[in-house]
């Protein structure tokens, strides 16, 4: 099987992680990413709280090279990049719309544009649960996880297109397949404070902070996350978080690719989990111990 | 309380203007709140969302466009999802804000400083920068203590490339043109980039 992909720009930067996870995984499904050659930035937040034309046809480019390598259909593992890719060709549905875009361009863009994707979309559609828990060899049975989409994933509903806008189960799906215990969490889609982590750092260090809280008071083992920006402002920001909520924190916040790994038998390294700023120890040896108790189990009853 | 003079502050081409511009029927608002209540930002808010769809609805413009609330917005959408009217209320808000910047009205002048660093470095590379985010927006912000606390975390874990990634294949030279005729386009009709 085979996919056009569009890492986006903190897959080189602040979520190798993510990005190393991501095509970790994908390869032990047989999943085969292609690269879009010389992708741009999709202009994020920023390109489209300036301009909308601008922000598709930074979009645009990339869809239109997608679109010349033939591809059907194309992932990304970023959902603000899913975000801003499907609004422009949503957009650009309109034909006055196109043609505001297409002057910015060098040349005219195609016409029809590949479905584009989350990576967690895809192996949702793709894999059945089932499939999923078969790979899933080393189950991660005895960790509990909290499920974080965030807000971009499953909204706006008609773009998105992931199930219930505030209530999507999709993740729930995949880490229960790979054996662990899901908390119903119930601030999965509320905002982490997204972009305002920089110029207005106490909104992000708030809304973080809730969920941060409500993580801890669930006795999450960790929160699990499909978004680059989230990631950071729950991880690199975490101690931010806390200070302004005047208590301590020590969450550890992995992507869902991360986690498919570990059951997957795949190593933490194969996975960047050391770039992960809130140690993932404590979870790694909880599951370690998990696994040994398993094991002699199975000792004594054979 | 503030009172305001309804036969002078009104501006009653403005709720066509916002409505044509989004695409959303505003005038359909029946100021249930809901949009206030799921508003995440609101704490951080001068005007709530409600009080802003009332405002285009009266043809307040100075207010509306004049309301830090436009640039404290997170666009997460969670507005627009509990709207029992239909209305994109987020969209509503990012028009606003395209509206306020063409008029030369940024009340929250660090959210744009940080937004249009950030496009520097994409027109410059093709992709994001990180690092030279940080710096442009330094320099704008004149905020150079900004986030030093996450400095010695984010380069032991190699958070940050110290050198830009820029686009290849052509990529980063594309993008410079696709800004350059952004520019030109902007300067030709009279509106702000």
């Amino acid at each position: 099987m085979k996919f056009a992909y569009y890492p986006g720009c903190s897959s080189t930067g602040t979520s190798a992680d993510y990005e190393k996870s991501t095509r970790a995984v994908c390869r032990a499904l047989g999943v085969q990413l292609e690269d879009i050659p010389g992708w741009n930035c999709c202009g994020s937040t920023p390109a489209h709280a300036v301009d909308t034309e601008l922000s598709a046809a930074l979009c645009a480019r990339n869809l239109d090279i997608a679109a010349r390598l033939g591809a059907e259909k194309l992932l990304t593992p970023c959902p603000s990049c899913l975000s801003n890719l499907r609004h422009a060709a949503h957009r650009m549905e309109d034909p006055a719309f196109r043609s505001r875009v297409n002057e910015l361009l060098d040349e005219p863009c195609a016409e029809t544009f590949p479905q584009t994707y989350s990576v967690m979309q895809a192996l949702g559609d793709v894999f059945d649960t089932d499939l999923i828990a078969q790979r899933a060899g080393q189950k991660l049975k005895g960790l509990k996880l909290a499920p974080y989409y965030g807000c971009l994933m499953s909204r706006p509903a008609e773009i998105m297109r992931f199930g219930d806008p505030e209530n999507p189960t999709l993740m729930e799906n995949l880490l229960a397949a790979c054996g662990a215990e899901v908390l119903d969490f119930p601030l999965k889609t509320d905002c982490c404070g997204a972009s305002h982590g920089i110029p207005e750092r106490s909104v992000t260090a708030r809304l973080s902070g809730r969920i941060l809280q409500m993580a801890q008071t669930m006795n999450a083992d960790a929160l699990v996350v499909a978004c680059p920006l989230c990631q950071m402002n729950l991880d690199l920001r975490q101690r931010q978080a806390a200070k302004a909520a005047g208590t301590e924190f020590n969450i550890p916040v992995l992507y869902f690719t991360q986690v498919m790994g570990l059951a997957f038998g795949l190593s933490p390294r194969e996975l960047g989990f050391e770039k992960l700023c809130v140690s993932p120890q404590p979870l790694l040896d909880k599951l370690a111990a998990a696994r040994r108790t398993d094991a002699s189990d199975r000792k004594v009853n054979s | 309380m503030d009172v305001i003079n309804l036969v002078q502050a009104r501006d009653p081409s403005f709720i066509q203007d916002v409505e044509s511009e989004s695409g959303q029927h505003v005038a359909s608002c029946y100021q249930c709140g809901n949009c206030t209540a799921g508003c995440p930002a609101g704490f951080a808010y001068d005007m709530q969302a409600h009080q802003i769809m009332r405002g285009v609805q009266l043809g307040l413009k100075d207010q509306v466009l004049g309301a830090k609330s436009l640039w404290m917005c997170l666009s997460c959408s969670t507005c627009s999802q509990r709207c029992p009217n239909n209305i994109d209320v987020a969209a509503v808000m990012e028009t606003l804000r395209h509206m306020a910047r063409r008029e030369g009205r940024v009340a929250v002048p660090r959210v744009n400083k940080f937004w249009l660093s950030f496009l520097d470095t994409v027109r410059y590379c093709g992709r994001t920068y990180e690092l030279g985010v940080m710096a442009l927006y330094m320099l704008r912000s004149l905020r150079v203590f900004t986030d030093v606390d996450l400095a010695p975390q984010a380069l032991a874990k190699r958070k940050l490339d110290l050198i830009p990634h820029g686009a290849p294949d052509g990529g980063a030279e594309a993008v410079g043109r696709i800004v350059e005729r952004y520019k030109k386009r902007c300067e030709r009709e009279g509106v702000r980039p």
